[in-house]
């Protein structure tokens, strides 16, 4: 199949997923219980409170005719309106999602930098070493990282950075060391995937023959493994590191909310505790969507970088 | 079977933990449904009376430990039991019947996985104000069948095209048959790799769940108690025994489903085997 067919197929499957998901959402947020009008309004709110938030939400109106709103909403940009106070001139959907994402984005960043600068050097060292209790020592640190849960590792973080030694910001501060301890937290945790990962493609590279013709040619070892072949067992890592990449977008929930910190991920949290229809369908909509996309994006990259895939 | 001494350490590790679940309520020192709120007792220290020390309420932390893994072994093993059987179910009816029904199911897996999972947990767990264990449960099977499902689907595409398979159609075995007596016992050893390592991951979800305040409304859990030490991490020393003895619980778990789903996998691919 050529690329563009290729693109095409993975475009229209992907945006049958996020439809799907979409009405899944909708369909679900109209089976549930309770009235998101007593949850954004309070339940003593007088009735033209509640009229006014109700009709901004378009609750008064047939659910197939508030689905389609919400279509006509997400293709307008906007993701409907938030409908805080019924105001329908108010902030919307998009505006919210846009003004936590930076911090999403910088937390996905760092922490994947944090997880790279830890799990390139624990596997090759436990490829090198295969066998060995070098291997075992990096392999059971890098499996710890996945097993030790975010729950009680940012808490200890907090303990250790902020309370004990005081040397980085706490939860909730702003500032440019703000941003290390989540960091942290985020980056063990994909340390252990990307480590693993990085151990097997080595280990499969080094018995390669390219690898092997480097060495006969009498290159020095170290140009061999780092020329020759952590550059090709580098390609399953960074399609690994680009779906966790993917998936930290749509928000590392456990971390922003031991830190305080406003993200994607939390911002649906608190909206589905609030049952804020609005927001809940539009920042499904973009996690979704960030999802499928990036998905897509390390699949064609893994096809440009290795010629043999393309083929296949 | 042969493992590797990796495996087995995770296999003893994760017996460790169903035999203290089955035991912990009866084996722990407090029951603590009858233990009342002391405030005078909280975040006691060690002691012969308190092993591990005592919670914000004065009640003993080994206690509710013991407790907690219960809660954990019971969610953990229904929700493994009921996400296998739908995934497998359908994964293996996918994979064989092929076609229309195929493509139905992957695109059910596709949306459920253009979509974190832990996000629709919690989406699901959020619709009423306090969750049952029940309403738990449903959550994590939500999306839990999905990698069962995946791997079935995957095992039948390649069994499909054996000879024993075809000689089974051949002799006239209707589908039902085919699919009970040759498929699924077939595909059994990639689903338990699936199973070990979708035990890991229950019992983080649930405890993140719990951590978030919308966990099941049962009396302990690893991460109640997760949630509960965060708060008081400025207080004694002694609270920080109970902000790390639940995440040590959890870990020991979780690393004993990886271990053992490793060693599995490993033993089942001839092709990683040489490479461990």
């Amino acid at each position: 199949m050529s690329i563009g067919g290729f693109l095409l197929r993975r475009l229209g499957l992907g945006a049958l997923a996020i439809l799907g998901v979409s009405i899944l959402t909708f369909w679900f947020l109209h089976l549930v219980p309770g009235d998101p009008v007593d949850h954004l309004a309070g339940g003593d709110a007088p009735p033209g409170v509640r009229l006014k938030i109700e009709h901004c939400m378009g609750l008064d109106r047939p659910p197939i005719r508030q689905f389609l709103t919400f279509l006509g909403h997400v293709v307008d940009g906007t993701l409907g309106n938030q409908c805080r106070n019924g105001d329908p001139s108010g902030p919307t959907v998009a505006d919210r999602v846009l003004e936590v994402m930076p911090n999403t984005l910088w937390l996905a960043l760092c922490g994947m930098l944090v997880a790279v600068v830890l799990a390139l050097p624990l596997g090759v060292v436990a490829a090198i070493r295969r066998g060995t209790w070098v291997d075992t020592l990096a392999t059971t640190l890098s499996l710890s990282g996945i097993s030790i849960p975010q729950m009680m590792f940012a808490p200890l973080l907090i303990l250790w950075g902020f309370i004990t030694l005081g040397w980085f910001p706490g939860p909730t501060e702003v500032g440019p060391l703000a941003i290390v301890l989540p960091a942290i937290g985020v980056g063990t945790h994909l340390m252990a995937m990307l480590a693993r990962m990085t151990r097997s493609s080595m280990v499969e590279v080094l018995g390669d023959d390219y690898v092997r013709t480097a060495r006969a040619k009498g290159l020095a070892e170290r140009r061999v493994l780092f020329v020759h072949a952590l550059r090709n067992a580098l390609l399953p890592v960074i399609t690994v590191a680009g779906l966790q990449f993917g998936s930290l977008l749509s928000g590392a929930i456990i971390i922003e909310n031991v830190f305080s910190r406003p993200g994607l991920g939390a911002t649906l949290v608190d909206a589905i505790k609030e049952r804020n229809y609005p927001v809940v369908q539009g920042a499904v909509l973009v996690i979704a969507a960030i999802y499928v996309l990036v998905n897509m994006a390390v699949d064609l990259a893994y096809g440009l970088a290795d010629p043999r895939i393309r083929r296949a | 079977m042969k493992l590797s001494p990796s495996a087995w350490v995770g296999f003893v590790m994760l017996a460790v933990y169903v035999i203290v679940g089955v035991l912990g309520p009866i084996i722990a020192p407090y029951d603590l449904a009858r233990t009342h709120v002391e405030l005078a007792h909280q975040f006691e220290a060690s002691s012969a009376a308190h092993w591990l020390g005592t919670d914000a309420s004065g009640r003993d932390t080994l206690s509710q430990l013991l407790w907690g893994a219960r809660s954990a072994l019971e969610l953990s093993a229904i929700v493994v039991a009921i996400s296998s059987v739908i995934g497998l179910g359908l994964g293996t009816i996918a994979g064989w019947f092929g076609g229309w029904v195929d493509e139905l199911v992957m695109r059910l897996v596709d949306i459920l996985m253009a979509f974190p999972g832990i996000l629709l947990n919690i989406a699901i767990v959020a619709t009423v104000a306090h969750p049952g264990v029940g309403l738990t449960i449903g959550a994590l099977c939500a999306n839990g069948w999905v990698g069962y499902a995946r791997v079935a689907r995957g095992q039948v595409l390649a069994l499909r095209e054996r000879d024993y398979v075809t000689a089974a159609v051949a002799l006239g075995a209707s589908n039902r048959r085919v699919m009970r007596r040759h498929l699924i016992p077939n595909l059994m050893g990639p689903a338990m790799v699936q199973m070990s390592f979708g035990l890991g991951a229950v019992i983080i979800v649930e405890a993140s769940l719990s951590f978030l305040g919308i966990g099941p409304q049962v009396d302990y859990t690893w991460g109640a108690m997760l949630d509960q030490a965060r708060n008081f991490l400025w207080n004694t020393s002694w609270v920080r025994v109970y902000a790390v003895v639940p995440g040590l619980a959890i870990t020991w778990v979780v690393l004993g489903a990886n271990l053992l789903g490793d060693g599995l996998r490993d033993r089942l691919d001839p092709r990683q085997r040489g490479k461990r």
